[in-house]
Formats: C-alpha cells, structure tokens, sequence
C-alpha cells in the first residue's frame, strides 16, 4: 500500500438559496478522485481555477469537511481526522501560497517558528530557542533573525519561514499550495531549490499543487491533471508533458508558451490543431454533464479518463 | 523603415518619501514603432509598471524629467485636457488585473461606451451601443447583447479581462500598453487572451507595450524586447537576438532561474541577495553589482552607458564581457533553446 | 432583491419578538400597577385585590404577555396615569413633533456632512481636508447637551434669533401658512445643533472612503479613457463612496433617537424624547413602555431600511 492513498475522495459545498438559506445544490469541488503517493517522492496537482487541486490538498489535511471516500497515511485512515494532538496532524504539514498574509505580522519569527514545537512537544525557552535557531538555519536564515517581525523579510525569505515551520515537527508529508506563485521567478528559483534540498534531507514527501506547469515539471515525478473536480490524467512528468492523451491536457500543456522566440509560428499551427481537436473530440471526453470519466491505466503508471469501450 | 510611433529618452520619474526624492524609473531611453510588440521584462519592483504609468501620464504625484513624445509630440508636463484627448483615444491601457479594474457598480456596456462617449461625442446612444456590441463581439464575448447589462462580478475573470481589452481598444489606439495583461489568468485563457491581442495589432497596426515578468509570453509576442533592472533598462535587443545571445549578467541570471516546461534542468539558477527596494536603489554604479561579487569591480563602469554591441542591441555597463556564473553551482550557460 | 427584502423582512419578527418580551419583563418588574394611582385610597383593599384578579394580574406570566401583545396590536398601551389620557393618544401628537424634528435634523446632517466629506477626501491631506477633519473631531469630542445648551444660550438667550421652547408659537392655527413656518422656526435651532455635532462619523466615513476609492484600479482605468478629473470624480469615485453613506442612512435614525432624548429636553421640545424623560422622573410606566417599544421598532425599521436601501443599489446583493 502506498504512503499516502486517497480514495474516491468527495467534497461538496452547499449552495444555500430560498428565502430560509436552505440548502439547495451542491458545488462538487472535488467529485471522486483517488490517487496515492510514493515516500520520498514529489506528487504534482495541476489545474486551473476551481479545477479543485486546493480543495483536494485541504481535504487532506482536514481544512475542508470531507464528503466522501477514505484517506490513508501509512496504512491507516485518517479521513477527517480533526484532532490537534493527534500524530497525523504532526506528520502532514501545509505550506500555503501568499508568504505575505499566512504568517501573523504580530508575532516574531521565534513564535511563529515555535507554536507547532509548543502545541506537540514540551520543551524548555531554552531547548526551544536552539531548536528555532537550527530550523531557520535549515531553511538558510541567520540565527539571529528569530526575534525580527515578518515584514522584515522578504517574500522569498518568508517563504522560507514558512517552510520552518512546516517542517519544525519532522513531518514525513508536506503539502505545498502554489507555494512560489506569489514570488518574482528570482525568489521563486531559491525556494525551488531549497525544497529538493530539504527533500532529500528530511526525506520529504511532497504533494505539489500549482497551476503553473514550468514549475510542476521541474518540481515532480508523478502527476495529476484535474478538472472540474475529477483527473482526467495522471502519469509520470514525461508522459504528461510527452504524450499527453486525455484532449484536455493535450490542451493545457499546448497552451504552455514556448520559450523558443523561433517557434512562434510552428506553435501556433500546433495549438489551432490542438484546439480544432478538442472542440470536435469533446464529447468523445466529457459526459453530459461535461466532467470527465473515471481513469483508466494505458500503461503501468499512465491512467487516462476515457469513457467505457461499446 | 519601420514609423517610429513613441519615443522615450532619458526618462526619469520619482516619487517623494519623507523628503527626498527616489527614482522608481531612471534614465529610460526607448523606441515603441508602429505595428511592433515591444516587451518590457522584470521583477517586481524593477520599475516596469511605472514606467508604463508614465507613458499614460497616470502618476499623479510623482516627479518627471525627460521625454516621451508620441508622434513626434513631447507629452512630459502636458496640460490634462491634451493629455486626456490622447488617453484612451491615441493610446489604450489594459490593467493587470481584471477583478479590479472595472467600476463594480456600472454596467458592462456603460464601461466601454464611456470610453467612446469621452472622444466621439457625435454618436448617438444607439450607434454607441451598437459599437460596444460590435467590441464585446470582437474580443471573443459569447452573448454581447446579455452581458452588455451584466456587472463585473457576474463574469469569470478571462471575461472581465476581455471587456479590459474591449474598453482599451474602443477607439483604435495606436499604441496599446499591456500591464501584465494575463497574469491573473489561467494558461488556456492566457493563450487566448494572447492571441487577441496579436491578432488586434495586425488589425490595427498598432504599437504595443508588453509590460510582463513571463519569459514565455515575451517570446511568444514580442518583436523586441527590454530587461529592467532597479529602474534602469540594461539590455535592449530583438527578441530572437535577445534569448539566444543574451549578453547582460541579469538577463542571463533571469534566464537560468526560470523552471522551464520544455526542458529539464537539475538546478535553477538563484541570484545572490534581494531586489533593492526604492529607497535602497544603488545611485551609482553598475545597480547590479551587488548580486554577483564574485565579478571583479574593476569590470564595472563608475557611470555605466548603454552600449550598442550590435546594431539595435544595447547592454548598460561594460561587465558583461568578465561575467560568469559562480563556480560551485557548476551551472551550464544558458544558450537559449536551439 | 425580492427574495432578499423578504428574507431581511422575515428576521424581523424575532426581533419584534425579543424586544416586546425585554419590555413586558421590564414593565412588570416596575414598582406599582395600573391600580395603584387610579384607586381612591378609601376603597376597600380587598376590592382592589379582587380587581386585580378580575383584571388578570395574577394569571400566569405567558397569558399576562397574550393578553398584553393582544392589546398591543389592538394599538392599546395603557393608560398615561399623569394625564389620564391613553398612552396611544398621548403619543400621536409627540410622533408627528419628533418626526419633523429627525427629518430636519436628518437633512441638515446631510446637507453639511456630504460637500465637506467630498471635499475632505478629494483633497485629502491639504489645509482644507486638516481643517474640515478638524471641526469633525470637535463635533466629536463635544458632548450634545453642553453642545446644544450652549447654542440655545448664544442664539436663544443672548442673540434672540429664535424661540427657546415649544414647537410651535401659542395661538397659531393649524393649517395656516404663519402655523407651519412657527413649526420650522422652532424646530431649525434644535435640529441644527444636533446636526453640527453628529456630522462626525457622516464625514470621516465619506472622506476615507473616497481616499480608498481613489486608489482602486478602475480609477486608473477610468483615467486611463480619457476622461477628465471632474468626471473621474463624478462619475466613479462619488458615486461609489456614496453607496455605504446611504446604505448608512436607516442607522442613523437609531443615533437620531439617541440625540432627540437630549435635543427635545434642552429645547423644551414636545417629542417623543421629552415625553419619555419625564415619565421617567414622574414614574408614568405605561408611557414609558410606549415611547421605548416605539424607539426600538424604530431602530429595527432603521437597520431594516438600511439593509433593503443597500440591496437596491449595490448590484452585487441585488442580483442575488
């Protein structure tokens, strides 16, 4: 069994109207997914807005409600596991997108490093503050900026408390939410960087949301497109981004700019094939309702959604 | 001959902090033609929006010196009705981000129309809305007539950045400016927003000013391009030129540190330190300097020129020739893709 | 925007619900009954007892409230015991005095509050805006009755511009031109002075609102069309800073009834704020559950109006 497995994983939000606020509809932000991840390795979750990557990502971690389906970490459910204290909630930790506003301007970097070290673990001022002090130089930080405020930093290097405290607890799983689409590509390359660092040695598994594909192809070894709350890929970084087969991916990997001034032109013919293709294969992909099918494997580690044969 | 349409020399604008002056934008000097897609490439901070807002004369508290003349007419320090007769009618503006830059409380249609109500006051209501009707149509909007009396929070965001555009372009401009125009969007609808407008400069012969921080939408739109750094252009070259050669130490830097969907690279390039901010503007000197001290100082200019290396490629300062990423990072140079 | 009215209207009913409860609760926790200033001492207590048994003060509490919101509805509040007239009665010619009152100080707040506020935040940070926020923080720090004791001192003792009580002068008849000028005459200092000092918060929200919405992209946007500074402000900046003014407009009623307590006794004005201090001091308790029940469905009516103005014109609630 995998390191992490998600289940036909459901989230749905209610959409209140009438004149009482009842529940009317449902919104299904994530409709079925499962996909399980590898120890050690980086899994990447692509889509575009409310294609429900951070949905999925929260579910998880517990921050939405979960619907339906099952999650397993290391063998055992923790769906909607909720508890502070529980072990699960120290194993898996979040990196969130916007450096700016996830961290509370009030607090000192000291504080803010220290409040998982304080939820989990008793430890002394003392003890704490050396613990601190070799995080923040884990993450490449003076020691000696513990007592700064955040709005001292950069977004680069707040970032990087960020990731401080996400891994303060030595935690085996770590979800990053768009954790550089906030930063300028300079700033976005050090953090990169630094998270292969840390990954190797902590042993880090990472779950890697982001909408920006550059970044999701030099950052993962497996991949997963969403779309309307459903995959409609997953496979390795070179089947996706190779011999991507599902039309909608087809469809986003075309519309990547090419860094090549001189393809300009050779990419235009492409991407109006690609998009003659996808208007005139749509129905051969989406159901009805225009979501797509469940997936089913074309290789070993290549899952397509296609609809059923006959 | 290509018809030069704008013309920015020695460009400086600044903004007043306690009591000093801080220049956001310094010594400028740059070419828009007609019919030409000039890009303008930066991180944030490195003055490639206001540089853009002072061509618009949107600034309203900031000091400029220098020239910008549009059609061989200087616009620095026009009086605001002559500015405002240009605006929107000779030059177009589409904002970076479509949730904020439409009025929340007035109609889809009544945002366009205002743009040709203000320069065409001989069209009567209908013909007005015939017009923006024909706009919403243009810029690829399904249902013209029904979102014609939509408000902006009833459309998705690749939506709102097309009524952007439509309103930007109600009046033909000759010169559209492009504030990181797809920036808040999604790929697909990036590409699509992109395509509108090549296709819009074709139909116009329009000059366009492409303000992005995406090395890939540079080389998918632009004709030349322009590396900012801290307020000053350091390399100006054609864009083939530009990705293939680039000579600049920043340009390169930039070049390498960018994750690159096409091909695999073990390490991004990282630049040493942080961008200065406005107050911290190195003032003289080659303003890279700072990020890579493992070149000699001796490589630098004391006041560092552009240089025109080849015709119609510039470099600002002389170290480009000593550059070399650092040793340990073992880093391949970049060649561009061939 | 029907759905929603409908829904704002809907939560009304617990709130008319809770109010009238807080106030049977208080009217029955009040010293003394309807009985014990009507009775002759000479009677009989034990007659008394007997009508207050006939009258049902001894049923149990929930029946006491039925009967009591039973007359309520039926528009019947008691009886005042100082004027031995019904509160209702007592009140209808109060109500129609406080509403003109609320109405010219209302305008007057608005009429001083707007062109001062705009100025303020066009030209934020220059003498003007210094000065204007600096008049908004006195009318802030000054308490209303020193405040309005001293304008009826200046104007009504030492200058004589205006009459310095009542609501009208002795003798007029009503309906007659000279009738309905003496009411305005009368009521212009009160509202006046009420309306100098409460312009505060109109003032200080319209200006920071107008600063933020100067900034905002589609102010750039607008500019960037061509169109001239006037029209940038006319067209984008007032009309939207104005929304959350009227949207704040029901509220101010509530502040209003607040201020007239105070205005109405000063100025020895017969409103509704003047009828319930004194029968306060004087222990009128049916008139003073009549006045209170009135003011609160006032407020409520107040945030009601509030919330239904928003929803009409800000189109992100109305399409909803």
């Amino acid at each position: 069994m995998g390191f992490l497995k998600v289940e036909d994983l459901k989230v749905h939000f209610p959409i209140k109207g009438g004149i009482f606020g009842r529940t009317v509809d449902h919104v299904k932000a994530v409709d079925g997914v499962s996909f399980s991840l590898e120890k050690g390795k980086t899994y990447g979750l692509v889509g575009e807005s409310g294609s429900g990557k951070s949905t999925t990502g929260r579910a998880i971690i517990g921050l939405n409600h979960i619907t339906g389906g099952n999650v397993f970490f290391e063998d055992k459910e923790i769906t909607g596991v909720r508890k502070a204290k529980s072990d699960i909630r120290k194993d898996i930790q979040m990196i969130f997108q916007d450096p700016y506003s996830s961290l509370n301007p009030k607090k000192r970097v000291l504080d803010i490093v220290a409040e998982p070290l304080r939820n989990f673990e008793n430890l002394s001022r003392k003890e704490e503050r050396v613990r601190v002090q070799e995080l923040l130089e884990l993450v490449g930080l003076s020691p000696e900026s513990i007592l700064k405020y955040p709005h001292e930093f950069s977004g680069g290097q707040r970032q990087r408390i960020g990731v401080a405290r996400a891994v303060a607890l030595k935690p085996k799983l770590i979800i990053a939410d768009e954790p550089v689409s906030a930063l300028d590509v300079s700033v976005q390359a050090q953090v990169l960087n630094f998270m292969n660092e840390i990954q190797k040695e902590l042993d880090l598994t990472y779950m890697f949301i982001s909408h920006d594909l550059g970044v999701i192809k030099h950052m993962c070894d497996q991949i997963g497109i969403m779309y309307k709350g459903r995959f409609v890929e997953e496979g390795t970084a070179t089947e996706i981004f190779e011999n991507p087969q599902h039309i909608y991916t087809k469809r986003l990997v075309a519309a990547i700019p090419d860094i090549d001034p001189r393809k300009r032109e050779e990419m235009k013919k492409f991407r109006a094939e690609v998009n003659t293709e996808y208007e005139q294969a749509y129905n051969d992909y989406f159901n009805e309702e225009g979501l797509a099918y469940s997936l089913k494997p074309i290789s070993e580690t290549h899952l397509v959604a296609l609809p059923e044969k006959g | 001959m290509a018809e030069k349409l704008l013309e920015i020399k020695n460009l400086k604008t600044s903004f007043r902090i306690k009591d000093d002056y801080f220049a956001a934008v310094d010594d400028v000097s740059l070419t828009v033609n007609k019919n030409e897609v000039l890009a303008i490439v930066g991180e944030s901070g490195c003055g490639k929006s206001a540089l853009a807002f002072s061509i618009m004369g949107l600034h309203t508290r900031a000091k400029m010196e220098g020239n910008i003349s549009f059609k061989g007419e200087n616009i620095v320090g026009i009086s605001p009705s002559k500015l405002n007769k240009l605006r929107g009618k000779n030059m177009g503006m589409i904002f970076q981000d479509p949730l904020t830059a439409l009025n929340p409380l007035m109609e889809i249609g009544d945002q366009i129309g205002e743009a040709l109500l203000l320069h065409n006051k001989e069209l009567s209501k209908t013909q007005r809305k015939e017009k923006v009707i024909k706009l919403l149509n243009k810029v690829g909007i399904p249902r013209p007539e029904y979102v014609y009396e939509q408000f902006p929070h009833e459309l998705s965001g690749g939506m709102r950045q097309r009524v952007v555009i439509a309103t930007a372009i109600a009046n033909e401009p000759e010169l559209l400016i492009a504030d990181e125009p797809t920036t808040a969007l999604d790929v697909t609808i990036q590409s699509q927003i992109l395509d509108l407008i090549k296709d819009l400069k074709e139909d116009m012969d329009s000059g366009i000013v492409l303000i992005t921080h995406d090395l890939g939408v540079v080389a998918e739109m632009a004709d030349r391009v322009a590396v900012m750094y801290a307020g000053q252009i350091v390399e100006i070259a054609d864009v083939t030129t530009l990705f293939e050669e680039p000579l600049h130490p920043y340009t390169r830097s930039l070049f390498n540190s960018v994750p690159n969907a096409k091909e695999a690279q073990d390490r991004l390039h990282v630049i040493q330190g942080i961008v200065p901010s406005l107050q911290n503007l190195p003032r003289i000197g080659c303003r890279f300097a700072p990020r890579m001290p493992w070149i000699d100082g001796e490589a630098h200019e004391e006041h560092p020129e552009m240089h025109e290396v080849k015709p119609g490629h510039y470099v600002r300062c002389s170290c480009y020739k000593h550059f070399h990423f650092p040793e340990e990072s073992k880093e391949e140079e970049h060649h561009g893709v061939s | 925007m029907w759905k929603f009215s409908l829904r704002r209207i809907l939560i009304m009913i617990p709130q008319l619900f809770v109010l009238s409860v807080l106030l049977f609760v208080l009217a029955k926790m009040m010293p003394g009954d309807a009985l014990s200033g009507m009775i002759d001492p000479n009677v009989d207590p034990e007659r008394i007892e007997e009508l207050r048994n006939q009258l049902g003060f001894y049923d149990p509490w929930h029946v006491q409230y039925a009967s009591w919101v039973g007359d309520l509805l039926k528009g019947d509040l008691g009886t005042s015991f100082r004027f031995k007239m019904p509160v209702t009665e007592l009140m209808g010619q109060r109500i129609v005095n406080s509403f003109w009152l609320s109405l010219a100080t209302l305008i007057l707040t608005y009429l001083i509050a707007i062109p001062l506020g705009i100025t303020s935040g066009r030209f934020n940070d220059t003498l003007r805006d210094q000065l204007i926020t600096g008049y908004s923080y006195v009318g802030f720090a000054t308490p209303l009755f020193i405040f309005a004791l001293v304008m009826l001192w200046l104007f009504g003792f030492h200058l004589q511009w205006f009459p310095t009580s009542g609501s009208v002068a002795p003798g007029s008849v009503p309906g007659t031109f000279e009738y309905v000028m003496s009411k305005l005459y009368h009521l212009l200092l009160p509202a006046l002075s009420m309306a100098l000092i409460s312009t505060y918060s109109t003032i200080q929200y319209l200006r920071n609102e107008i600063v933020d919405t100067k900034q905002k992209d589609f102010i750039l946007m607008a500019r960037s069309k061509g169109a001239s500074e006037s029209r940038v402000y006319n067209r984008h900046i007032f009309r939207n800073s104005l929304l959350p003014i009227a949207a704040f407009f029901g509220y101010e009623i509530t502040l209003l009834i607040g201020g007239s307590i105070f205005i109405e006794n000063i100025f020895g004005y017969p409103g509704m704020g003047q009828l319930l201090l004194e029968s306060i001091s004087q222990r009128d308790y049916s008139v003073v559950v009549g006045t209170t029940l009135l003011f609160g469905i006032a407020s409520i009516l107040g945030a009601l109006l509030s919330d239904i103005i928003l929803s009409i014109i800000d189109p992100r609630i109305r399409i909803k």
